[in-house]
């Protein structure tokens, strides 16, 4: 792992890196430092559906224009972001913890602990997972932490496939049955010898996670089933202007670019990753 | 050998199905709230509550009533839905074959052109060709169906009547058939195809983005293996090394990939369904949880699963076929 830090940066990684620094740079700041509230509705009719870089009438320049109730779409889009890279972030980070932790103990333990993880794993797999998402969120008020909780519990079981394979096979190389017979504990031999050299597929699922974690808390807000109005995410803001496609693009347009390059930048960050791997692996 | 291997996965199949059931049942039971109040209309006394939960069965022992749940589910009957009190197996029956047509044509619609893409594309490895349809792919993979369906709606239905292109060009953007049209035998089915040029064109573009990505990898992969330089090297023409050395090698894995493809094609079809309003399985559900229909939310959710269960017995079942190696 020791020439992960020094390496040169290709262009896929500029780019993923360079968008998502600008992108956690401007969802802090932009809704801090901005004198407009993305949530207050004032003077619709003065305001409402002005078209990007124009100026209302009070003087106030709007970069992407605004939504129907005058609401500045950037702003409300840096804060909408907050809560996307907040949702894919952390639920895949969580059901990536998750899913590492019960392969890593299903693959070491083997057993019913094995089976009981794996079979958990395939009833989980057997139901597409926007399906169990619209479930949960079905059966429990939608929100911000439903939306989590149903990541999480709906995301780990790849993760703990790939990381028990993983564990299963560092397991019978000898450095194992070495450090046990040096005195370490089953636990010290799993957490300093195995599961590092177990870990690199789950952190690179774990990263092309996170632009699917994205996509499915902005698809399940889109349906009016995810973040509720007047909050904004950028599946509802997307929904907002699915009946002014014509009188103002922008309304969508905005929200939909923003989405599209912020999965891609995960994607290709995960990608570069994977590859950052393999070639390791191969020296 | 290979008739046991079929038994064991048929019986490992309706285990999962069994599994997934009593999931459904679970998390039904689990949610907050009292099924027969959903039922009832409001300002109903607590006498016709308890009459409500009687007439249910809810004032049973959970066991009994697990029970009682799955051998009705087992035998088809999947409760009944609280909005229009019709069976949701009925409910399911009509948005089904809707589901399965989309979902169906452009599964594989996306693999014959992510198939033909992905060669292409290994077969121009590093031109600006292979740079561009990458780029194309991985934008495609990235983009949310919802956003890409408003796209095409607003170019082919609202920008092209503004721009006055003839009605030909003009696609329509919401349902299945013309409303109030009376139409019957061919014309039918030209407005019906009409319909679905959209919603079936963005579902398999998007699934032909990740099967071109995957084929394009699998077949450069292939061309650098030592099988195909023997094959060249024994003197088989371009055709036959193409035909039964590369593809031959691409069938399984494509085969897995069909099976693995599938809950995305679901979940690509809920957002196509509502996007276009088209009555199948994925609006259904949307609009059954909207209105806090349960039993229905279930009984799709159920059938989404024996859908992903069938999908992966027929190719666990194909996978000898595909690749003789794994024949016992």
């Amino acid at each position: 792992m020791k020439r992960l830090g020094a390496h040169r940066l290709d262009g896929r990684e500029w780019f993923a890196h360079g968008v998502l620094i600008a992108l956690v740079l401007g969802v802090i700041f932009v809704p801090l430092l901005s004198s407009r509230d993305p949530l207050r509705i004032d003077d619709v009719l003065a305001k409402r559906l002005l078209p990007p870089l124009a100026r209302d009438s009070s003087g106030g320049w709007h970069l992407l224009g605004t939504d129907r109730f005058g609401r500045d779409l950037f702003v409300r889009m840096m804060l909408a972001g907050r809560l996307s890279l907040l949702v894919g972030v952390v639920g895949s980070l969580v059901a990536g913890a998750m899913g590492t932790a019960l392969g890593a103990l299903a693959g070491w333990r083997e057993g019913w602990i094995d089976r009981a993880v794996t079979s958990a794993a395939d009833v989980l797999l057997a139901l597409p997972r926007l399906v169990l998402l619209l479930v949960g969120v079905a059966l429990w008020q939608p929100g911000l932490s439903t939306i989590l909780v149903v990541l999480v519990l709906t995301g780990w079981m790849g993760i703990a496939r790939l990381v028990r394979t993983e564990v299963m096979a560092v397991r019978r190389r000898p450095f194992v049955p070495a450090a046990t017979a040096l005195g370490a504990t089953s636990t010290r031999v799993l957490l300093r010898h195995v599961l590092p050299n177990a870990v690199g597929p789950a952190l690179v699922a774990t990263t092309l996670g996170v632009g699917n974690a994205i996509l499915l808390e902005s698809g399940l807000s889109f349906l009016g089933l995810g973040i509720q109005p007047p909050a904004p995410s950028w599946g509802n803001m997307i929904a907002g202007g699915r009946d002014l496609l014509v009188v103002a693009p922008w309304v969508s347009l905005a929200p939909g670019l923003a989405l599209v390059i912020t999965v891609l930048a995960t994607t290709l960050l995960g990608d570069a990753l994977r590859d950052r791997l393999a070639g390791e692996r191969v020296n | 050998m290979r008739f046991s291997d079929l038994a064991r996965a048929l019986g490992r199949a309706v285990l999962l199905l069994w599994c997934v059931l009593s999931l459904t049942f679970a998390l039904l039971r689990l949610a907050p709230g009292d099924p027969a109040t959903f039922l009832l209309p409001p300002g109903a006394s607590a006498s016709d509550g308890a009459r409500m939960r009687m007439e249910l069965g809810l004032d049973r022992p959970m066991a009994v009533q697990y029970a009682q749940w799955l051998r009705a589910s087992l035998g088809g009957h999947l409760g009944v839905s609280f909005v229009d009190r019709r069976p949701v197996q009925a409910v399911i029956a009509d948005a089904l074959p809707v589901s399965l047509a989309l979902g169906g044509a452009s599964l594989v619609l996306s693999f014959v052109v992510g198939i033909a893409i992905g060669l292409f594309q290994a077969s121009r490895k590093g031109t600006r060709a292979d740079v561009m349809l990458t780029i194309a792919s991985v934008l495609l993979v990235a983009s949310p169906a919802y956003w890409l369906g408003l796209g095409a709606i607003a170019c082919f239905t609202y920008l092209a009547s503004s721009w006055s292109l003839p009605l030909m060009m003009r696609l329509p953007a919401i349902g299945m058939t013309t409303p109030g049209a009376a139409l019957s035998g061919w014309p039918h089915l030209a407005d019906l195809l009409r319909h679905s040029i959209l919603p079936v064109t963005l579902l398999a573009a998007i699934g032909a983005g990740g099967v071109a990505r995957y084929v394009r990898t699998g077949a450069l992969d292939a061309v650098g293996a030592d099988w195909m330089r023997t094959a060249r090297a024994k003197g088989a023409s371009d055709w036959r090394v193409f035909r039964h050395h590369l593809l031959a090698n691409l069938r399984a894995p494509m085969l897995t990939l069909f099976a693995l493809a599938l809950p995305g094609t679901v979940a690509g079809s809920v957002f196509v369904e509502t996007i276009f309003a088209w009555p199948g399985m994925g609006r259904l559900m949307v609009t059954s949880i909207v209105g806090r229909d349960y039993p229905v939310v279930m009984g799709c959710a159920a059938a989404f699963a024996l859908l992903v269960i069938l999908a992966n017995l027929t190719a666990e079942a194909l996978l000898p076929w595909a690749d003789p190696r794994t024949r016992g």
